[in-house]
């Protein structure tokens, strides 16, 4: 399939970039049913909808194909069908209205308006894919493939698949690639942000028998799921990126680590492993260039701290996944006390943009610290949600109400939480930071492998904190004192204060046993845990001193400090109210208006059934 | 060699070593908890903690490599206030059960609170409470006092190639277990009691027998004899403050005599019975061709590791019982005629370096003289325990004689309690039987083994090819060797526990290093009392005691008779690996 001669007849460097820039919003000619076959739109009956469109083109005798891809990204509107030319996207799909678009769109030609959901903005707008902008603001390199391209390797070699590879075996030395993925300023996407290029020449030094590449597919942040849907989508992207990684570093044999929760990702990597065995692609005297370097899956049992390296090599040998102190550090003594390069998924799969486009053009984009595109999950109070491909340096305020398309409900941004439970909360301060891995670890925080989730002013911080602590702290291996018994000890004090039973001195305790963990722990699990402790200490204390001090949650999500409040629109300041309280918590006057002083309360709710104008509202009575 | 600074003072070190070690040539005691060097390391406790200067964060010093130039600082405010919050983060699991612990003054713990001077917790919050396991007849484990520190797993795993204990669930509830956190009784575990020996709290600990023997003691009705096995009297000392190794060999007799016991026996007229019984056999394999190797099976954690790992040697294990055993059956039989005692009130106690003693005496085969033949076993500690409890001081006691007629051994049994020891007794008689001539140098040096060693033996026309292992790991890798055909044996020693029974899992718990080598080094030392008292005996082979000669001539006829078989002989199961069915074929009893 592959002559050594074909990388002569690649495209010039500059154009092709153009061309891979624009992959993802470019509509093709020809007409295509396009359908999303993502994880998530396959658990909103995507299969049957699929079954509705075949059964409809066959009845009127279309041979047109369906392709089903990976993701397209917009998760919260699927099922989803595009159907180009036009390049039309219908979402939230029912198997007959899937027939309708095949009897009038695709036969009679006629743009199905009523199906055309979603938002107030201006149809036009809406209605094709290349103009939303959701899709037109993001700059799509890494997911490139995921919309257009099945993931299947006829189709990815369409799309210049496996030239990158090719051009490497045949033209490059392991230094020269090396040297390439250096100059481009790739950094580790997983989380740590190391640069990539340094990690290879460590693992091309470092001497070994054999030597393993692993790519690092167990994706645990709650809500991250760019992994999962790069291997959904273009599994082969990260397979060249993963042969790519072999030839340069020396290793003859690499592993995928997917965990058993994707099955669909494990299923269409091991796809992608056989075709690209089919096709000389991995195996002996690749490309007959005499490289020979082999891909294995393995799955993982979907612990969160097998993310982190050693103790994913650890759960690959077979053991407990405990992480193991550095040094050595893996690419000296890794997988079977062997050099080991580990790599996430979003990494290698850019691997062959680089080599493709040449690390110049890479390292235009982005900012001088962090070269590239991130993707990140936006997910949380935000229309659109689903997976965001930018520029690092782009601001979070572009993400939010640019991409995002804003807050729902006209309600008021609060914060957004990155790098899932290791990472932080920023604050409404941070809207037009630049994102990239500096930045945020400034302001303690970190990229992560790339969660962002947004809230509003009905988030509750301290609530949050709990919430991400509590999950680092089951998902803590145990094996260090500070993560097992101290971010048990932390998880307490933030249970105590949304329970309305903190101590006056918790926030100090709270700070100094978070940074204590961060500086005494094992493994990057356990030194990140208190950020978000941290972080939301620091941005969000007002919120700590009222639920604390005042026994009063702000945002009312937590139970058991949801008190009454008095609406003060609605209020006449009759004062009955006040007369009948019996914990003496309302004051106020005619001239003032009255309040409701949540550290009296009781949440007796006797003068939320006696107003007379439905003025007070909340503060449910708690079951304890 | 590179160079460092440490606290501002220059040390040069070999590269590799941790800056935990490159301290301590420095004469600066880092604390540890779950380190033991060569053996755990997995830097899990964060006590070691230091700062380097450059490092963003704190380094737990026992795995970090020492490198060129760099400087360290093990006592900064920072450093000592993070491992004093260590310590409380361990203390605020842990039940503060002290006062009532057998670990009580002599646990690393407390050791570490009252050396960072805790007073009062500043971190408090829920506890874990998990299920004891005292299921098991020789251990019993309290995993709410368990610190995690994982030297369990190690010596399990990697000294006696057992692996029982594991890490078991994750988070705040995560710890060291069997597997799913079950009973031991439901394991392959062999008994041997090394995890006692390095937990550095009371976590694990022996089943309690000093209740029972207390109780038969104030029996008048029971006659109570005990049987001291070799290495108690190089061990006990430690217990009141004698130097490691010292024989006490009278004091002990005198304070047996003194807690109550009728009769004070010597186990090493057991393990002299032994050495005949067991160079009888091996005379005869010699003569049929085998099975060889023969394996000794005095070590019942060995013959329990061999009867689940290699279930397919259980012919090789010698059928001769242990010198426990062998003394259980003959009280119970020969001492009980010649005294005329009804053995049915015979208690029998052996006080043992221990815990697996206390399975080998409920196996079921153990049963010859028609009753339990040992009734109790009492560990090195529960002896001591019961001493303090009498408030018998050894050091203020005379000596005094073992009781007759099972009280004299020769110096082939006093050495049965050191490794290589039950190999060099059985070579000293075996020598004389085979080639029928005096053994003039009967130290056999070349069977003084630390961890496994094989030495070829002339003996007439015989080359006898013989090996000594030391703990279970040692003897599967003798094991491997042996079906890979790489080495062939006529006889081979396996003991369970470092430096052999004076290292058993029963025996004081000494925490005042955290160095494996230096652990084992201490036990041996123990060993070196029984040499001495070997060299002072008058007779130093086992078939020249006048006692043993005696009980052939009245009792048991000849060794191999038929009533020896009967009384002194044994066999085998071979065991399934967890199952609720363990036993695959019983032995014939």
């Amino acid at each position: 399939m592959f002559s050594k001669r074909r990388s002569e007849e690649m495209a010039p460097v500059d154009t092709l970039w153009e061309e891979l820039k624009h992959a993802h919003i470019a509509s093709p000619a020809e007409r295509w049913i396009l359908l999303c076959g993502g994880l998530p739109c396959s658990s909103t009956s995507c299969c049957e909808v699929k079954k509705a469109t075949q059964d409809e083109l066959d009845k009127h005798r279309l041979s047109l194909e369906i392709k089903e891809i990976g993701c397209i990204g917009d998760c919260s509107e699927g099922p989803t069908i595009i159907v180009y030319p036009e390049g039309v996207i219908y979402r939230k799909l029912k198997p007959d209205l899937a027939r309708e678009i095949i009897r009038e769109h695709v036969k009679a030609g006629n743009i199905v308006e009523r199906l055309l959901r979603g938002d107030p903005e201006p149809r036009e707008e809406l209605r094709r894919r290349e103009k939303m902008p959701f899709y037109r603001r993001q700059s799509r390199l890494v997911l490139r493939n995921c919309e257009v391209v099945k993931p299947d390797i006829e189709d990815y070699m369409k799309h210049r698949g496996y030239s990158a590879l090719a051009y490497v075996l045949s033209q490059m030395t392991p230094e020269q690639v090396i040297k390439q993925v250096k100059l481009s300023g790739l950094r580790g996407r997983g989380g740590g942000g190391f640069p990539t290029g340094l990690k290879w020449e460590h693992m091309l030094g470092s001497p070994g028998e054999e030597k393993y590449v692993i790519c690092n597919g167990d994706e645990g942040d709650p809500g991250a799921f760019m992994d999962r849907n790069l291997l959904e989508g273009d599994p082969h992207s990260v397979l060249e990126g993963m042969i790519i990684a072999g030839y340069a570093t020396g290793a003859g044999q690499g592993f995928i680590y997917v965990r058993a929760e994707y099955p669909l990702a494990v299923r269409r990597s091991m796809q992608a492993i056989e075709q690209a065995r089919e096709n000389n692609l991995l195996g002996e005297d690749i490309l007959q260039t005499g490289f020979s370097f082999d891909v294995e899956l393995r799955t993982g049992a979907g612990a969160f701290v097998c993310g982190e390296e050693t103790a994913l090599i650890s759960s690959l040998q077979g053991s407990r996944g405990d992480p193991e102190p550095r040094p050595p550090f893996p690419v000296q003594s890794g997988l079977w006390n062997l050099p080991t390069l580990i790599n996430n998924v979003e990494t290698l799969a850019n691997i062959p943009i680089i080599l493709l486009c040449g690390a110049d053009s890479f390292a235009k984009i982005g900012t001088a610290g962090s070269r590239g595109t991130k993707v990140f999950a936006l997910a949380g109070k935000v229309r659109h949600t689903g997976l965001v491909e930018v520029p690092f340096g782009t601001t979070l305020r572009e993400i939010i109400y640019k991409i995002g398309g804003g807050i729902p409900g006209d309600k008021t941004f609060k914060a957004a939480q990155t790098g899932g439970p290791s990472g932080g909360c920023l604050g409404e301060q941070h809207l037009d930071l630049p994102l990239d891995y500096d930045s945020l670890l400034d302001i303690g925080s970190m990229i992560g492998s790339g969660g962002l989730i947004i809230m509003d002013e009905d988030t509750c911080m301290v609530d949050i904190a709990r919430y991400y602590l509590d999950f680092t702290q089951d998902e803590s291996c145990g094996k260090c004192t500070p993560c097992r018994v101290g971010t048990k000890r932390l998880l307490e004090i933030l249970t105590r204060i949304t329970h309305g039973e903190g101590q006056e001195d918790d926030l100090e305790r709270l700070e100094y046993w978070g940074r204590l963990i961060k500086n005494t722990a094992l493994c990057g699990l356990g030194r990140s845990a208190a950020n978000p402790v941290l972080s939301t200490l620091r941005y969000f204390k007002s919120e700590y001193v009222a639920h604390i001090r005042d026994h009063y949650c702000p945002a009312g999500v937590c139970e058991r400090l949801n008190r009454p409040r008095i609406n003060q629109e609605i209020c006449r300041a009759c004062g009955l109210c006040a007369r009948i309280c019996e914990a003496a918590a309302i004051s106020g006057s005619k001239e003032t208006g009255y309040r409701i002083d949540p550290a009296l309360c009781t949440a007796c709710q006797r003068c939320l059934e006696e107003c007379p104008f439905e003025a007070i509202t909340g503060g449910e009575k708690v079951h304890a | 060699m590179l160079k460092l600074w440490i606290d501002n003072q220059v040390v040069e070190v070999e590269e590799g070593t941790s800056v935990l070690e490159a301290a301590r040539k420095l004469g600066i005691d880092i604390p540890t908890l779950c380190y033991l060097k060569d053996l755990n390391a997995p830097a899990a406790c964060r006590v070691c903690l230091v700062q380097v200067e450059g490092r963003p964060t704190l380094d737990a010093s026992c795995i970090l490599p020492a490198q060129e130039g760099m400087r360290v600082h093990t006592n900064t405010s920072a450093v000592l206030a993070a491992r004093k919050q260590m310590i409380e983060l361990f203390l605020s699991d842990h039940p503060f059960e002290c006062l009532t612990c057998e670990r009580n003054l002599n646990c690393e713990l407390q050791r570490l609170a009252k050396r960072y001077g805790i007073r009062d917790l500043t971190v408090a919050g829920s506890r874990n409470h998990f299920a004891l396991d005292d299921l098991s007849p020789s251990v019993v484990r309290e995993p709410d006092k368990c610190v995690r520190c994982r030297r369990c797993v190690a010596v399990c795993e990697y000294f006696q190639s057992v692996g029982i204990y594991r890490m078991v669930e994750r988070s705040f509830k995560a710890i060291v277990g069997p597997a799913y956190n079950g009973s031991l009784m439901e394991t392959p575990c062999i008994y041997c009691g090394q995890c006692i020996t390095v937990c550095p709290t009371g976590a694990l600990r022996e089943q309690d027998s000093t209740a029972a023997v207390w109780e038969a003691l104030q029996d008048p009705d029971l006659h109570v004899i005990v049987q001291t096995a070799p290495a108690i009297r190089a061990s006990i000392g430690e217990e009141f403050g004698y130097p490691v190794g010292t024989l006490v060999t009278g004091q002990m007799v005198a304070a047996l005599r003194r807690l109550g016991f009728d009769r004070v026996f010597d186990d090493c007229f057991g393990a002299d019975v032994t050495v005949m019984e067991e160079a009888k056999e091996l005379m005869e394999r010699l003569e049929s061709g085998g099975p060889f190797p023969q394996f000794t099976s005095c070590c019942p954690s060995w013959v329990r590791f061999c009867e689940s790992f290699y279930p397919q040697f259980i012919n090789n294990l010698s059928e001769v019982k242990s010198p426990q055993q062998i003394f259980g059956a003959l009280a119970k039989t020969y001492y009980a005629q010649q005294a005329g005692i009804n053995p049915e009130n015979i208690f029998c106690v052996s006080v043992m370096p221990c815990v697996s003693k206390k399975y080998e005496l409920l196996r079921p085969e153990m049963k010859a003289s028609g009753f339990q033949d040992v009734d109790a076993e009492l560990t090195t500690r529960e002896f001591a325990q019961m001493l303090f409890q009498a408030g018998i001081d050894l050091k203020k006691l005379p000596e005094e004689e073992f009781d007759s007629p099972l009280g004299y051994a020769s110096g082939a049994g006093v050495i049965f309690g050191a490794t290589g020891g039950v190999m060099e007794a059985a070579l000293r008689t075996v020598y004389e039987w085979v080639t029928g001539k005096e053994l003039i140098d009967v130290e056999y040096h070349e069977v003084r083994a630390l961890e496994y060693k094989d030495a070829e033996i002339e003996m007439g026309k015989h080359r006898l090819k013989v090996a000594v292992a030391r703990g279970t790991g040692a003897a599967r890798r003798l094991i491997e060797a042996v079906l890979k055909q790489q080495k062939e044996y006529h006889f081979v020693e396996v003991m369970a526990c470092p430096a052999g029974c004076v290292g058993g899992g029963g025996q004081p718990i000494y925490i005042e290093t955290n160095d494996w080598n230096e652990q084992v080094a201490h036990r041996s030392r123990r060993a070196e009392g029984l040499y001495q008292q070997d060299r002072l005996k008058k007779h130093r082979k086992s078939h020249e005691n006048p006692a043993v000669i005696r009980l052939y001539e009245d009792f048991l006829g000849h060794p191999g008779s038929p009533l020896a078989h009967r009384l002194l002989h044994t066999g085998y199961n071979a065991r399934r690996l967890y199952s609720p069915e363990p036993i695959l074929t019983k032995a014939k009893t």
